[in-house]
């Protein structure tokens, strides 16, 4: 019957496109004269036709000296790890492309990018140009890397010098409890003491992190293993929900933000007077805010701080360059890593973005001797730690960022939120992590 | 036959109401657009303050909706025809033929709607990706790949609607144009589409709507030079949320020409959908 | 379903023959090719877009597809029913979650149906009757249906914000219903949002759909009641609803659907992380699959979905039959 020979030949293409599907992308093969690399650039500044505009000169001169022709895609950040992923399963996807460093450990589980052994590493000119803090960053620390650092980035705590000039202080807080008593101070009916996004994941899960590490909590154990709910953590998510619940000192409305610019904007325009912020300047600028008037500070500490309790303010945050391991030209997409990280690309590039450089080279030249940079810096350098380098990374963010937003939901409707009810939030999560 | 004052008062303030709940969105959209950029980072007001169309200047700068646009127009409407095409060769034989198999095709068709489409998203772009390994079709990152997806997003539904309408010309059409010395096919183009172009129009822009605001399939299927206006403004708009007055002036200028299109044909929607659910 | 669709094909094809007042021809025999030919795109297209990998995705379902192998599927060891006993522990954290949302999703389901069905069915009746501006104010209700979603929901947003949206501004500043300004986007009250939201968007297709079968119900039908002395609430109930009964059929099992399975709303309302109180069942498998990249389980997930959809509907579509027969 006509029927089964048409079922016959459904079952036939089911089955072929079945086994192609199942078969992952290894081969396919262009093998071209002119090498062309394909560059996901990720969404650094103000748009992406920005970013075109900010890369075109660069990359341009990358074609100049090598040869190698450039086609360079910016993603935004909304789709970039969706992109990523459907490249990772497919094997269809650039050859060269930036991720955020938190990615890195996640990124490098699923073997999708290619490791920088020591051979590797000496091709772009040695592991020892880059800065050891944003290095940190780049992947598990037991193997080798599967990135290296673009542009570095750390938190810092800016701070509107005007406002702080009308209320009669001088100095940034250093400690946490100066820092809660100058948040009240300048908590009037004009302005509150500090803007948080507290609707944000990654904002919420990168300062609870730099405050367990205050108070001597860690996420993951030294064999990867999760160790989420213990006190130190219960300890640090309480310290930062009673910004909002006990302390007073940020806008209620600061729960629903979300989409990481509202707690700047509010800074910008002078409804409040701090905000822990990475690489905030330049945007502020745009915002219309006097550049005059912007300070910066390293994040404050908790005095004396707990035992086990470390000096850090930051997490190690930034991008990494990372080469796809489907990449049939590894050799000129190397070329391409060593030119974004060279000395000269490196001053032009975080010039523009108001990011810090990963090559310690380029330090020398003046637009990073500025006080603000060295502030930077010296974060990054010697108080800022790398978040778990896990392959569960992103899960990790995922579940904790979003327990505590959550969770300040909860403490801006009223209800309490209890020490109690952060480590079952805590337990919960890690049970999840399980999958 | 006539109406009680308590219904026509009723009438009043209840269409009132559902009037102001549809178009408020569309009056914030409107005036939020005109309103310089001090205006929308303050306080709500109804009015700008003053009459700005900055925000109509800037976007263009900030989003190349030009590109997007394209990109938009051409996936939407070469979908919208060619599901319109197979819906209507389908819809035909399940209206005008009892075969084996019949049933099960409009349980499988019915099935599909079901499965979250979250979840086929990965496997669908593994399979792009290997389509164009192994066939040479380049599928991924092309806007085939995106047609393809949207045109049977659409069939179901657009099956299912012209099935009703096809079913409402009477038969005894298609057998005197039979009888005329017409095939089959004779009489499907020239009494089948004709009657039902009601119902085919209907179809037509469901399906490109359904084509035009799709974001999820979009974002991962597209690439830069093939993003869609939905992507585009969504990126945008999830990252720049001060300027407020730029985000709503570009949906603004993205909704205009669909809301029109559509407010224009919507007779033939009710007509199409009347032969279509009064079955 | 998936989709920014404007319009719910969810589950738009009910079997026809399910459906009542179907008459089929019995066709001649003869050219049994034909139909099948004409079937064919349709078939390739479902295949390659919907059925195969639906099918890749219930094989996922049984695999530990996670991070490690997400790059070379085959490799991926078996994870039999792990995935589903992960997902339907409901003495811990992951199936307390699943269930969680699961009952919000019907919850959000039950009232946005009702409320949608309910605007839709008043509306249809207040402009069932020629009167002055009737035109107009349909064309006013399309609007909703009309724009596309994302720029509509991005503008919802906008309103809904805590300080500066229009709907505080509305209820606390004019009309000086509440005291303190509450929050519309996270806490208890992002669910009401989300109804909200999605009754906005939802009923003006109801709406059409109402007016589409209303318009086909011959004037006689109502004179004859009014001579009965029936009164407005008779003549709905005696007449309007009965001829309605196919389209409601149809309509209520679409709504609900593309309600149960709705995405594009939540995604583009709250972003990546939707409050707990607002977290869809739909929500939850993204989080599920594509934020934490273990694949098996969100696949797991929908397996569950489906096969409760699938129940209900068949469910649905029998009860309604019945009913009907009777």
């Amino acid at each position: 019957m006509r029927l089964s020979r048409i079922g016959t030949a459904v079952v036939a293409s089911t089955l072929a496109v079945g086994l192609a599907a199942c078969g992952g992308g290894d081969d396919g093969g262009s093998s071209g004269e002119d090498v062309t690399l394909t560059y996901w650039a990720s969404n650094q500044g103000t748009s992406l036709e920005n970013d075109e505009e900010v890369l075109a000169p660069q990359l341009e001169k990358f074609t100049e000296e090598t040869g190698i022709e450039v086609d360079l895609e910016v993603v935004p950040w909304s789709d970039l790890l969706n992109r990523i992923l459907a490249a990772t399963a497919s094997g269809e996807g650039p050859d060269v492309l930036n991720i955020g460093n938190t990615w890195s450990a996640s990124l490098q589980a699923t073997g999708a990018l290619t490791p920088f052994d020591d051979e590797t590493m000496q091709t772009i000119g040695g592991a020892d140009r880059f800065l050891a803090g944003s290095l940190s960053a780049t992947g598990a620390p037991d193997q080798p890397p599967t990135a290296v650092p673009l542009y570095s980035l750390a938190y810092g705590l800016y701070y509107n010098k005007a406002l702080f000039a009308e209320a009669g202080i001088t100095e940034p807080p250093a400690t946490w409890s100066e820092f809660i008593e100058v948040g009240k101070k300048l908590t009037n009916d004009r302005h509150w003491g500090l803007s948080i996004e507290g609707g944000s994941v990654t904002e919420n899960i990168h300062h609870v992190f730099t405050f367990s590490q205050q108070q001597g909590g860690e996420f993951f154990d030294e064999s990867g293993e999760p160790t989420f709910d213990t006190p130190e953590n219960v300890a640090a998510i309480k310290q930062y929900i009673d910004l909002v619940q006990t302390d007073g000192i940020v806008n209620p409305s600061n729960a629903e933000y979300s989409d990481g610019t509202q707690a700047l904007q509010d800074f910008a325009s002078g409804k409040s007077a701090m905000l822990m912020w990475q690489a905030a300047a330049g945007s502020l600028a745009e915002l219309g805010m006097n550049p005059d008037d912007i300070g910066v500070a390293p994040v404050p500490v908790l005095d004396p701080l707990p035992s086990g309790g470390k000096d850090v303010t930051s997490m190690v945050a930034g991008i990494n360059l990372a080469v796809f391991d489907n990449s049939e030209h590894k050799e000129e997409a190397l070329q391409f890593v060593e030119f974004m990280t060279s000395t000269e690309t490196q001053t032009e590039l975080n010039k523009t973005y108001g990011s810090l450089p990963s090559v310690e080279e380029a330090y020398s030249d003046e637009a990073f001797q500025t006080p603000a940079v060295e502030t930077f810096r010296d974060i990054l350098s010697n108080r800022a730690a790398p978040m778990p380098a896990v392959a569960e990374e992103s899960q990790f963010e995922t579940l904790i960022g979003t327990a505590v937003k959550n969770m300040l939901a909860e403490a801006v409707s009223g209800r309490p939120i209890t020490e109690q009810a952060i480590s079952e939030q805590l337990a919960a999560a890690q049970q999840q992590l399980g999958g | 036959m006539r109406e009680p004052t308590w219904f026509v008062w009723s009438r009043r303030i209840g269409l009132t109401l559902l009037t102001v709940f549809a178009l408020l969105p569309v009056w914030i959209m409107l005036t939020t657009a005109l309103k310089p950029l001090g205006d929308v980072q303050g306080d709500f007001s109804w009015w700008p303050s003053t009459l700005s169309f900055d925000a109509f200047v800037q976007m263009w700068r900030t989003i190349p909706l030009g590109r997007y646009f394209v990109n938009s127009i051409v996936v939407s409407v070469i979908a919208s025809v060619a599901s319109v095409v197979l819906a209507l060769l389908a819809a035909y034989a399940v209206s005008r033929y009892r075969f084996a198999g019949r049933q099960l095709f409009s349980v499988t068709v019915l099935s599909t709607q079901m499965f979250p489409g979250i979840l086929f998203l990965l496997p669908l772009f593994v399979i792009f990706v290997n389509l164009g390994e192994t066939l040479g079709i380049d599928l991924y990152g092309s806007r085939t790949g995106l047609i393809v997806t949207y045109l049977t997003f659409t069939l179901p539904f657009s099956i299912w609607m012209l099935v009703g309408y096809l079913d409402s010309v009477p038969r005894e059409l298609d057998e005197a144009a039979a009888v005329d010395g017409n095939g089959p096919m004779g009489a499907f183009f020239r009494v089948i589409i004709p009657a039902a172009a009601p119902g085919i129009i209907a179809v037509l822009i469901y399906a490109f709507m359904t084509a035009w605001g799709e974001v999820l399939f979009a974002s991962v299927l597209t690439d830069q030079s093939t993003r869609t206006l939905a992507v585009g403004l969504q990126g945008y708009a999830t990252q720049n949320n001060v300027y407020w007055n730029q985000i709503m002036a570009a949906s603004l200028t993205v909704s205009a020409p669909v809301v029109v299109g559509f407010l224009l044909l919507q007779r033939y929607l009710v007509a199409g959908m009347t032969a279509g659910s009064v079955k | 379903m998936i989709t920014a669709n404007p319009a719910p094909e969810a589950g738009q094809k009910p079997d026809p023959g399910l459906l009542p007042g179907r008459a089929r021809p019995a066709r001649r025999r003869r050219r049994q090719w034909l139909p099948y030919l004409l079937l064919l795109p349709v078939l390739l297209a479902e295949l390659l877009i919907h059925i195969i990998p639906m099918l890749v995705g219930v094989g996922m379902s049984f695999l530990q597809l996670t991070q490690f192998y997400i790059r070379n599927w085959t490799e991926a060891p078996s994870a039999g029913l792990n995935n589903y006993r992960f997902a339907l522990q409901f003495d811990q954290a992951s199936g307390k979650a699943l269930l969680h949302s699961f009952w919000t999703t019907v919850v959000f389901t039950v009232i946005v149906l009702a409320l949608s069905w309910g605007l839709a069915m008043m509306a249809a009746v207040w402009t069932q009757r020629a009167f002055r501006g009737r035109g107009l104010v349909r064309t006013a209700f399309l609007v909703p249906y009309a724009l596309p979603v994302f720029a509509s929901v991005i503008t919802w947003s906008f309103m809904l914000q805590r300080d500066n949206g229009v709907v505080n501004h509305v209820l606390v500043e004019q009309l000086g219903l509440l005291d303190d300004r509450p929050f519309w986007l996270i806490g208890d009250n992002s669910f009401i949002a989300l109804v909200v939201v999605e009754v906005w968007r939802l009923w003006p297709f109801a709406f059409l759909a109402l007016t589409a079968g209303m318009s086909a119900i011959p004037s006689e039908q109502y004179e004859a009641a009014a001579l009965d002395g029936a009164g407005v609430f008779r003549q709905i109930r005696w007449v309007t609803l009965p001829n309605l009964r196919s389209v409601n059929q149809v309509l209520l099992l679409v709504l609900f659907l593309w309600t149960f399975n709705e995405f594009t709303v939540p995604y583009t309302f709250f972003g990546k992380s939707a409050p707990e109180q607002a977290n869809l069942i739909s929500m939850h498998i993204y989080q599920n699959s594509f934020v934490t990249w273990n694949f098996g389980a969100g696949s797991a997930m929908s397996v569950l979905l489906l096969l409760f959809l699938l129940l209900v509907t068949t469910a649905y579509l029998f009860l309604t039959r019945r009913r009907r027969d009777a």
